[in-house]
């Protein structure tokens, strides 16, 4: 049996989370294959076939798809499903949305969020916010999961020769309209994989302010900027900004956690950082627990210090 | 427009989790328990629709032992109809709460459905877009915000970066994010008024949904903890912990 990546993109360019979910994919030893629903997808599929290790890209293209539904891709993925003993992406909002649709009409139970595969049908997955690990089994014949990507190491784009194959799609899902897609436009580097991430909370005390002195330190460091709840609930920063249980997950190589007491809803999106820098004016403050390097101060003097001190 | 909303009983989201004494599950005796808070937005979301005239009923279904009576309670006060209890003291996974959701809806034919986009407890995030398979209705995950136009619902959802719309026909199953609303305060009176309501039982058995976990929890563990950090007394001190220690270049 194959394996099945349900790849995601924007037409042109594969989310990055993708090449890692193909390295997820190469636990079982089988053949990998990677399905891309879209449009207009001759580019995006050429530079997929090179990806190392994926042996099959398949391409569903209707007009339909261009901005498809969580209805159309899951009956294409029940459509293609008994090829398949495994169907696995990246545990993205795209995939989260269509993943467990799929999963129910194919009556097979969902694992969301896998950190560790440890056989064939045993996962490790996170529950509450990150505080506890479980090991899991599945006892479906077919697993549809996704997988926490950070946890994987990204497929390299080169190296494979894929063939390339287009399959029929089923009658569009007529009761969903797609009216349109809005796209935060953004000089920064995209947060969910940016190397470099410079987060603020509350404290920060107002949208202005959360910008005067966040953005000269991320441009310095070419990093992305991050929020916690209440920043983005104070309105100081954009939703999908937010960094968290219930926003966006990262793991970069340094966060710099701004002004940001630590609350395991935060914490849960940015701990598989490699180094984490704190400042925050309460040397009790829970995120120092988990801070590799902390620094007890106003952020309205330290953050302007150390931006200044960067070459 | 008649309106079901599912409500899980959930460990508080203050709440430090443990592990039980053997090692084999979360301890969850005698910790403090409430509203999944998404399915606090979801009923607020709810009685919005209710108060601008755009629903006339609005039911709130719960699943699990008659413990969850409390949740239903709390639904109740916020202003629901009426409630109902599945219930169960299995543990109920994803596929079956969609399972047993649809049999509630046979029998109640709401015309819209409303969950919270992931439980706090298990984080799967799952339960809704199953359910809307299920059904075969139209699906909006992640809503931030929801208006009825012409008998076509537009929701408005979360994803990666940005925001997409839709437009839904109805009946369709609504998943809620955080944003959606602030769910109102529930008064003290109305809690006392909501004690005497009635909450109607289904036994589990009379649904004749298999329940049958697919997932099977071999252990539970704490993760291991991020190595000790260091506070540091200046900036210089971290500049040169980075550069020296770890590597980055600033
Ligand atoms: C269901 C649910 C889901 C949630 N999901 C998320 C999520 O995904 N992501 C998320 O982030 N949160 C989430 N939360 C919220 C979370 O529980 C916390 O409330 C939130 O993370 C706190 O944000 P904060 O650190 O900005 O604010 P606060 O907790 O108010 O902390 C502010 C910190 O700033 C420090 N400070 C103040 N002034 C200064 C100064 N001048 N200089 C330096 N330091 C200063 C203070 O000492 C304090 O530590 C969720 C909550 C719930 C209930």
């Amino acid at each position: 049996m194959n394996i099945l990546v349900l790849a995601e993109h924007d037409g042109q360019q594969l989310n990055p989370s993708s090449l890692q979910a193909i390295t997820a994919a190469q636990f079982w030893q089988a053949p990998v294959h990677v399905l891309l629903v879209g449009s207009a997808l001759d580019t995006i599929a050429s530079s997929l076939a090179t990806v190392s290790g994926v042996t099959k890209v398949i391409k569903a293209e209707a007009a339909h798809l261009e901005n498809p539904l969580a209805e159309d891709i899951a009956n294409l993925l029940v459509s293609i499903s008994s090829e398949y003993s495994v169907i696995l992406a990246a545990h993205t909002s795209f995939s989260r949305n269509t993943l467990p649709r799929a999963a129910a009409l194919l009556d097979v139970a969902m694992i969301s969020d896998v950190l560790e595969i440890q056989a064939e049908n045993c996962y490790v997955r996170s529950i509450y916010a990150g505080n506890i690990l479980t090991h899991i089994q599945s006892q479906d014949a077919l697993q549809v999961l996704t997988v926490h990507s950070s946890h994987f190491i990204a497929a390299t784009t080169q190296g494979g020769s894929a063939d390339i194959s287009a399959i029929d799609v089923p009658a569009p899902f007529t009761q969903t309209r797609w009216i349109s897609t809005k796209q935060t436009q953004s000089d920064r580097p995209a947060l969910s994989s940016a190397k470099v991430v410079v987060s603020g909370g509350r404290s920060l005390g107002s949208a202005e302010n959360f910008e005067q002195v966040l953005a000269p330190l991320a441009a310095k460091l070419g990093a992305a900027i991050g929020a916690t709840r209440a920043a983005v609930d104070a309105g100081y920063a954009a939703n999908e900004l937010q960094v968290g249980q219930t926003g966006i997950v990262v793991a970069p190589d340094l966060y710099i956690a701004v002004g940001i007491s630590g609350a395991v809803q935060h914490t849960y999106g940015m701990k598989d950082s490699r180094i984490v820098v704190a400042i925050n004016q309460d040397p009790d403050a829970p995120i120092f627990q988990i801070a590799d390097y902390g620094l007890v101060g106003d952020l309205f003097d330290t953050i302007p210090a150390i931006t200044a001190a960067i070459q | 427009m008649k309106i079901l909303v599912a409500v899980k009983r959930v460990v508080d989201y203050n709440v430090k989790i443990r592990i039980n004494a053997d090692g084999t599950d979360v301890a969850t005796n005698g910790v403090k328990m409430g509203i999944n808070p998404f399915d606090e937005n979801a009923v607020e979301a709810a009685l919005q629709l209710k108060e601008q005239d755009q629903a006339n009923e609005i039911i709130a279904v719960s699943l699990g032992s008659s413990a969850n009576q409390d949740v239903l309670r709390h639904a109740l006060a916020m202003g629901v109809d009426r409630a109902l209890l599945v219930e169960t003291n299995s543990k109920l996974q994803p596929l079956a709460v969609a399972k047993l959701l649809k049999a509630v809806i046979a029998q109640e034919q709401p015309d819209l459905i409303l969950l919270g986009k992931q439980a706090i407890d298990d984080d799967a995030g799952q339960a809704g877009q199953m359910l809307a398979a299920l059904l075969n209705y139209p699906q909006a995950t992640f809503a931030s915000s929801l208006q009825l136009e012409n008998n076509e619902l537009l929701v408005t959802r979360e994803v990666d970066g940005g925001t997409e719309t839709l437009a839904l026909s109805l009946p369709a199953v609504i998943t809620a994010d955080l944003r959606l609303n602030d769910p109102r305060f529930v008064k003290l009176p109305n809690l006392m008024m909501a004690r005497k309501k009635t909450i109607t039982t289904i036994p589990v058995a009379d649904l004749g949904v298999d329940i049958e976990s697919r997932l099977k929890l071999l252990k539970v563990a704490e993760p291991a903890p991020r190595k000790a950090g260091v506070m540091v007394s200046s900036v210089d001190e971290l500049f040169q912990k980075l550069l020296d220690h770890e590597g980055v270049t600033l």
